[in-house]
Order: structure tokens, then sequence, then C-alpha cells
């Protein structure tokens, strides 16, 4: 079959720029994970209020920068908020008993969105506009910009937990809660900022993914899916691995869209997953210790 | 799986130290209640079975008395109850919660359709037979999948598995109507030579109050059998059942396709009542809504998910008449609220009770 | 029954803990002194361990108090109790299998109130007791062997420059060599005035490094002496450890 070279390079990089954005969300629902055993069904709706604060404090301020950080910061906010009157009374008992809860209060930021927002979409404009030439293709700078965020975002998540007090502390809790409280570490506040961390992240890949789509309530029920699907195949808990999977995914689905529709594409996704489950349940990605 | 602390107190604050060591479970192993206990026993039959016969009979008189609107409502809670029941055999008897009926529930409704739109003139039976054999067809291709994980793996699974017959469904216009789904007449309610009467809605409503009663009776033997107590010891301490010898998959498998049958039923059902089928009901979120009936009513007791289901529309009913809009704010919040307070649910204290 | 003069660091008085509808503990009293060691012995099972989780906050009370520099800390939050002095060296070691040793040693260090000047001094110090850290600083905790990972769950402990440091069987599963050196630890602990409860299962050595010493049995303390009074040999340890 003969595909155009110019088609192929279009969707490797859409599915770069798709792929980082993913991997911004998919890296902060692992890290949720991995320190809580918590799977946060309310995250593809943190993603889209993000979107949303982010278009709405871009139309008051015009500024884009002053926008992105009112998204991350506002849904970081809620994120502890959901944190501390959700989750944290569920710590104890069966995980399942927190995916339950996150799924409900998916359905009510989802219906307060409806409520407040209504059902249409809404358009947004990029923020920088402008197309530069890719051979002898236009290619809209604001894509190229947003993975190049996405990916700076994600770089400044490691270097935080690489290096810093903190980090230490988020990883020393990741590993073995118990013995993070007998050090010392103030376990519960590290789960609740671990948690807004997540959130802020979701948060800030809605408002950049924003103008791409457009912006509705309902956006973050795909990305959820999505999210679930990158975040096992990367293997749960593993941020490296989801960066890859996130990105692996995409360029996979965006190939598949130039034969399918892109609502079809996404089966390439289920098929992946159900491959990972079949033969490397861990995660393709993660490497084969533990 | 337990969303229930059955114990008294709780080891460490902070971490459950992993997936072992949850509350501790019951060192007995679940049994039945020993019959030979004579006056008791026969006391507490003789309750269940008055009070079974009292709300059935509740139920049968209720067309006669409701106007419309409360009579289909009744009945599409009737339905959505036997999908939440179907759900409760994995979630609260077999300890996995599984996102995956609406699938089930999905292709019994397109089955129905399917047999409604190609046979004619249009015959119940073929309809409940292919509704019946899609969805055990889906619920065997998921079940060998999804059982050999745990978990979170397990619930997750099965949403996607449910995603991809949404994706299917909606994308296979030719087939399925696409996004517009199928629409078909009603069947008759028909012993082929022998009578024919049209369904009303007081009689569809008796045919569901049947299929629901009928539906009960067979889980609940199924729950009291030797089956349904191995089902239980694999939600108590599935290790141990393990090394006791049970083949788990194979429980679990069955468990799967026994509840997909049933909510392939239900499935049923609906397209019996509506008069067509479409891929909403297949999204994942209608899964999601089955676990909220089992958790609000009781996992485990099998009616408890019909009085969840109840609840759950009845309060959507009442309070989208106060909030108009978005009433599932509220609702959603009750529904955390009693995830968090109240885990065992409505009736989840009468679980013991129920189940003998 | 009180055999120190001056108030004691570390007060138990009476604990009760439940494990599902198991007792573990039926009403456990003991006493460590400042700059004690103080030794935990009895069989397996009998809820020394658990002793140790109660007061290091990570197992519920249901009855009874704790009291640490006479303040009652029964409920207070595990990583509270490890602020306010009381390190805990876990049976299973459970150092941070994918952090550094030195991110393992900085769990404990980074705290408030510790200045740079500090932290190197108490870093230095740990190097000096064990060498093979210094050596294997920069090592991911879950390459080291089991003696090594030992000594790290020790040093990681005294980071907190706690009062008194909880050890559980710090000598399971070790070789003689090792043994003895965990011995030496606790002598300096002594010597740097550091209280330890010691729960081991190695009577002997229980019983040269310990001042005094409790024998738990079914959940609660049966016999309780100095350690100079007893022998490898007595009637009393035959009687409760089956020795």
């Amino acid at each position: 079959m003969d595909i155009p070279f110019d088609q192929l390079l279009i969707q490797t990089i859409n599915g770069i720029v798709t792929g980082m954005i993913l991997a911004l969300v998919a890296s902060g629902l692992t890290l949720i994970f991995g320190i809580m055993d918590v799977v946060n069904f309310a995250h593809g709706e943190l993603f889209m209020l993000g979107a949303y604060v982010g278009v709405i404090v871009l139309a008051a301020t015009g500024d884009f920068w002053i926008a992105l950080a009112a998204a991350s910061l506002v849904i970081a906010l809620l994120g502890a908020a959901i944190y501390l009157t959700t989750l944290r009374p569920l710590l104890g008992r069966d995980p399942l008993t927190t995916l339950l809860s996150t799924f409900g209060v998916s359905l009510v930021l989802q219906n307060y969105a409806l409520w407040q927002f209504g059902p249409v979409a809404r358009k947004i404009q990029e923020p920088f506009t402008g197309h530069f030439t890719l051979f002898y293709l236009d290619y809209p700078w604001y894509r190229l910009v947003i993975a190049l965020l996405s990916g700076a975002i994600i770089g400044a998540l490691w270097l935080f937990l690489k290096f810093g007090t903190y980090g230490i502390w988020i990883r020393a809790t990741t590993q073995d809660r118990v013995m993070a409280q007998a050090m010392g570490i103030p376990v519960p506040w590290v789960l609740t900022v671990v948690f807004a961390i997540g959130a802020g992240m979701a948060g800030a890949s809605g408002f950049l993914f924003g103008p791409l789509v457009g912006v509705n309530h309902a956006m973050g029920l795909d990305w959820i899916l999505k999210t679930l699907i990158v975040v096992v195949v990367g293997g749960m808990g593993n941020i490296a691995g989801s960066i890859v999977a996130a990105i692996f995914i995409s360029l996979l689905e965006a190939y598949a869209s130039l034969w399918v529709s892109p609502a079809q594409a996404i089966i390439v996704s289920f098929v992946v997953l159900i491959l990972t489950l079949l033969f490397r349940p861990t995660g393709l990605f993660a490497p084969s210790r533990k | 799986m337990s969303l229930v602390s059955e114990n008294a107190s709780l080891p460490a604050s902070g971490k459950r130290e992993g997936p072992a060591t949850r509350e501790p479970p019951d060192s007995r192993p679940p049994q039945r209640a020993f019959r030979g206990e004579g006056q008791s026993a026969r006391r507490h039959a003789l309750v269940y079975w008055i009070g079974f016969s009292i709300i059935l009979a509740l139920l049968a008189i209720a067309p006669l008395v409701l106007p419309e609107f409360w009579r289909r409502l009744l009945t599409e809670i009737l339905i959505w109850g036997l999908l939440a029941m179907s759900s409760d055999i994995l979630i609260g008897y077999t300890g996995m919660v599984s996102f995956g009926h609406s699938a089930f529930f999905g292709l019994g409704m397109y089955g129905a359709a399917a047999a409604l739109l190609s046979a004619q003139p249009p015959n119940l039976w073929l309809a409940m037979l292919y509704g019946l054999v899609g969805a055990a067809a889906v619920a065997g291709f998921v079940a060998y999948f999804s059982t050999r994980l745990r978990d979170i793996y397990f619930a997750i699974t099965t949403l996607i598995f449910s995603q991809i017959f949404y994706v299917i469904i909606f994308t296979w216009t030719e087939l399925t109507g696409g996004e517009n789904g199928l629409t078909f007449t009603r069947p008759p309610l028909a012993i082929p030579g022998v009578f024919s009467v049209p369904f009303t809605s007081t009689t569809l409503h008796w045919f569901v109050v049947g299929t629901l009663t009928l539906s009960y009776l067979i889980l609940r033997r199924i729950t009291q059998s030797p089956f349904g107590m191995v089902l239980q010891s694999i939600r108590e301490n599935e290790p141990r059942t393990r090394a006791i010898g049970y083949p788990i998959e194979r429980y679990k498998i069955v468990a799967v396709m026994l509840s997909g049958l049933f909510a392939g039923l239900a499935g049923v059902l609906y397209a019996l009542q509506n008069q067509f089928a479409a891929p909403d009901f297949v999204f994942f979120l209608v899964s999601g809504e089955a676990v909220i009936y089992n958790v609000i009513g009781g996992i485990g007791t099998l009616v408890g998910p019909i009085v969840g289901a109840a609840f759950f529309l009845l309060l959507r009913e009442g309070l989208s008449r106060f909030f108009t809009e978005y009433y599932l704010i509220p609702v959603g919040i009750i529904f955390v609220a009693m995830v968090i307070f109240m885990p065992q649910g409505l009736l989840g204290f009468m679980r013991r009770w129920l189940n003998r | 029954m009180s055999l120190i003069a001056t108030a004691p660091l570390l007060e138990v008085e009476e604990i009760h803990t439940y494990y599902g509808k198991s007792h573990i503990l039926d009403g456990v009293s003991l006493e460590v002194g400042s700059g004690e060691v103080v030794g935990l012995l009895g069989r397996n099972g009998v809820g020394k361990s658990t002793t140790l989780k109660a007061v290091a906050g990570l197992v519920h009370a249901s009855r009874g108090e704790v009291r640490f520099e006479g303040r009652t800390i029964t409920r207070s939050p595990a990583h509270r109790v490890a602020r306010l002095g009381i390190g805990y060296v876990p049976e299973e070691r459970r150092i941070f299998p994918l952090l550094t040793v030195i991110e393992n040693l900085r769990t404990g260090l980074d705290r408030q109130g510790v200045t740079a000047a500090r932290k190197k001094e108490l870093l230095e110090k740990v190097y000096t007791y064990f060498p093979v850290l210094a050596e294997r600083r920069g090592q991911a905790g879950g390459t080291l062997s089991g003696g090594e990972q030992q000594m790290l769950a020790i040093a990681r402990a005294m980071m907190l420059e706690p009062k008194i440091i909880l050890l559980d069987e710090p000598t399971e599963g070790l070789m003689p060599r090792m043994v003895s050196q965990i011995r030496e630890i606790i002598d300096v602990l002594h010597r740097e005035h550091v209280a330890v409860l010691l729960v081991e299962q190695n009577v002997p050595l229980t019983l040269e490094a310990s001042q005094r010493i409790y024998i738990l049995e079914k959940g609660a303390v049966r016999h309780h002496a100095r350690a100079a009074a007893l022998q490898v040999n007595d009637a009393v340890i035959h009687q409760y450890l089956g020795v």
C-alpha cells in the first residue's frame, strides 16, 4: 500500500504530540497509583476541568502562561480537596472502594461541568498561531509547543522526584508506606501533595490540549480510557513506562488513522492492552524485576 | 474482596501491608446454616417466604393502580435491577468487580433486535434465545481474557472490553445501525400454534416480574449450592481456595458467563420494553451504574442490587424535579457518601439473613 | 514495680492489641530508662514484634497507654512518634529497595532543624561505624546483602538522632561474624546514651548486651529481671523459651 511520505510524517508528529499530552496525564495517574494504590477514575474530569479553567482565565487575562499556571494550580487544589474528602477515609480499605469512590466523583464533576458550562463544545484559539514548513508542508507551531511543554513538565517532575528531600519522601512512601512513617516522613501530607501534583498535571494537559479539539464536559471520558490503557501497558506505578507507552500507543493510533476513522483507530490501543495483559501483564515497558 | 470491615479493629493506621493482608478474613469458612436447627430455621424460612410473597404480590398489583408513567418506571427499575443482580454474582459472591456488564447487556439487546428484525413474524422466544446466546458468547470471550487477572486489572480489562464492543457497535453501521441504533416492533406473547396475544404495558410488566422472579430464584439456588460456596470462598480467600485444589479460573469463567447470561436477559427485556437498541447502552458508564446499584443496595444479597436500582432511579426521578438539570450531582455525592460511610449498602446488614 | 531510680524514658502500660478477632497483646507493661538496653525475649508469636510496633505507632493499641518522656503517645501517628525520637528497625529490615544507601539515610537525616553541618557530622559518624555503607553509598538498597541491609536499617534509624531505638531481631538470618558486629553496634548505641529495646531470639547475645530482661508469653510479660541475674540455662529461660 502506498502511503505518501508526507502523510506518514504528519502522523508521526501528531502521534508524538498526542503522546506527550497523554504521557503527562498518564504519569499523574500512575504516580498516584504507585503511592497509594488508587485508580483515580476522576482523572479524566480533572483534565476536562483544567481545560475549562484555562479557557476562562485565558479569556480574562489574555495571557497563555497565566492561564496554564491557573489551570494547574486550581486543579491541583481541587485534587487535594477531593483526596481529603473522598479518598483519605478509604485508605485502609479494599482498593476497589477507591475505584468506586473516584467513579462517583467523576460523575459529579462531569455533571458539574455540564451544569456550569453547558453541553456545547467550546472552541479555543490556539495561543500561538502560525505554521512552520516541514519539507513542503505546513504544520502548526502550537502542536509542537505543547509537546515541548509537556516534555518540560514531565522533566521537571522527574527532577523533583530524583533530587531534593520531597522527592525522596515521595519515593520512599511509594516503596514502603509503613517504613516511611517510621522514619518520620509525614505520610498523610505526602499523599495529599502527590494527589494534588497528579491532578495539577492532568489540569495542565487539559488546557494544553484544549485548542486541538475544543473543550466540552465529556472530554474526560475518552481520556480516562486512553490513560488507563497507557498506565496498564506501561506498568502501573511506572512513570517512565507510561511515558513510553503513551507515545507508542499514540503513534500506532496516528498511523492507524491513515486507514480507518479515528473512532476505529482506538481499537489499536485496545489490542495493545489485550496483548500486554496476555503476555506481560506487569507492563510492556516495565523492567523485569520485582 | 470485602467492601466492609467485618472485624472489630484494624491493624496499622496508614498502610494495609500488602494485598494479602486486608482486614483478615474470618477464620471460619462460609457455611450454610445448619438446617437441623429446627424451629428457628423453619421460622426464618417462613418469614422469608412470606415477605417474598408480599413483595411479589405488590409488584403484580402495581401496574393496575399506578399511572402509566410510574408503571413504565417500575418496569424499568425491575429490568435494571435484573442487570444489577446479575453483576452481584461477580461482585458480591465471587469478589470480582466487573465493568463489563454493559457489553453483556448490550449484546442481549442487540441480539433480541437481530431476531426481531430478521424473523417474521417477530418471535418472542427467538429474541430471547438470540439475546442470551449473544450475551453468553461475549461473556465467554471476555471471561477467557480477564479471569486470569485479579482485582483492579480485572476491573479495567472488563471496562476496556465494554468499550471494544461499544466501538464495534458504534462504527459498524451497516450491521448495527451505528449511532442511531435499531428500532423494531415488540413481539406478541405467543406460544406458536397455541395462542398469540400482543403485550400491553401491564402484561409486559408481569412478564418482566415473572422473569425477574424466576431469575432470582435460580440465582439464589445457585449461590446456595456447592458451586456458589466455592465462589464465596474465592471471594474470601483466593489463594487458600486455590491451594485446596479448586480450579479457580474455571469457576471464575463460569461465574462471568452466568453473570453475563442474566445481564443479557435484562438487555432482552429492555429491548422488549423500549423497542430500540442503541450503542449508548454498551458504553462503560452503564456498567458503572450497575456497580453503583450494587453498592447502594448491598452486595452479596441478590435483592440488594434491585433495591439499589430502585433507590437510585427513584432518587434520580425525584431530584430531577427539584434540580431540573444536573440532578446527577447530588446523586453522585450521595453515592460517594455511601461508599465511605455505608459500604454495606442498604440491605448489607441483612446479607447473612438473606443468604440462608 | 520499677527497678529504675529516675523517671523512665519509655513506659508501656497494659496495652492490648487485636488482629481481627485474635487478641495479640493481652496487657503488656514494661519500661525502658534513658540509655538503657532492655531485652525482650519469648517464643515465636508471643507478641514481641507487636509490642515494638505498638510503641512505634504502627499498630493500634485498643487499650492501655504508651508514654515517652512523660508524654502520652498511644494514639499518635507513627511519623510523629518517630520525630519525637523513637527509631524503629523492623524484623525484615525493610530498607527502601529503590533508594540508594545515602537516600535511605536521608529519609532520616532530612528533618527540620538539622543544619547542613550536623547532617555531615551524622553521616561521617555512620560511615565510621559502618564503613561498608560508605563504600556502597551510591548503590540501590535492594542490591545490598542481608547483613549490609541490616547495617543500613540501623544506620537509617540512627539518622533520626533518636533517644531510643526499637530493634526487632537484628541478628536473624545473619552469619556469626555479622552477629558480633550487631553486638558491637548495640554497645556503641549504649555508649552514645541511646536506649535500646531489643527483641531477639538469640538468648546469649541478649543477656550479654542488655541491662534488664523481660520475658513475654501469650501476649503478656511473665518475667522481669536484671540480665546479670539470669543465666542462659536458668530454669526460667527453659520454662518460657524452651531453650
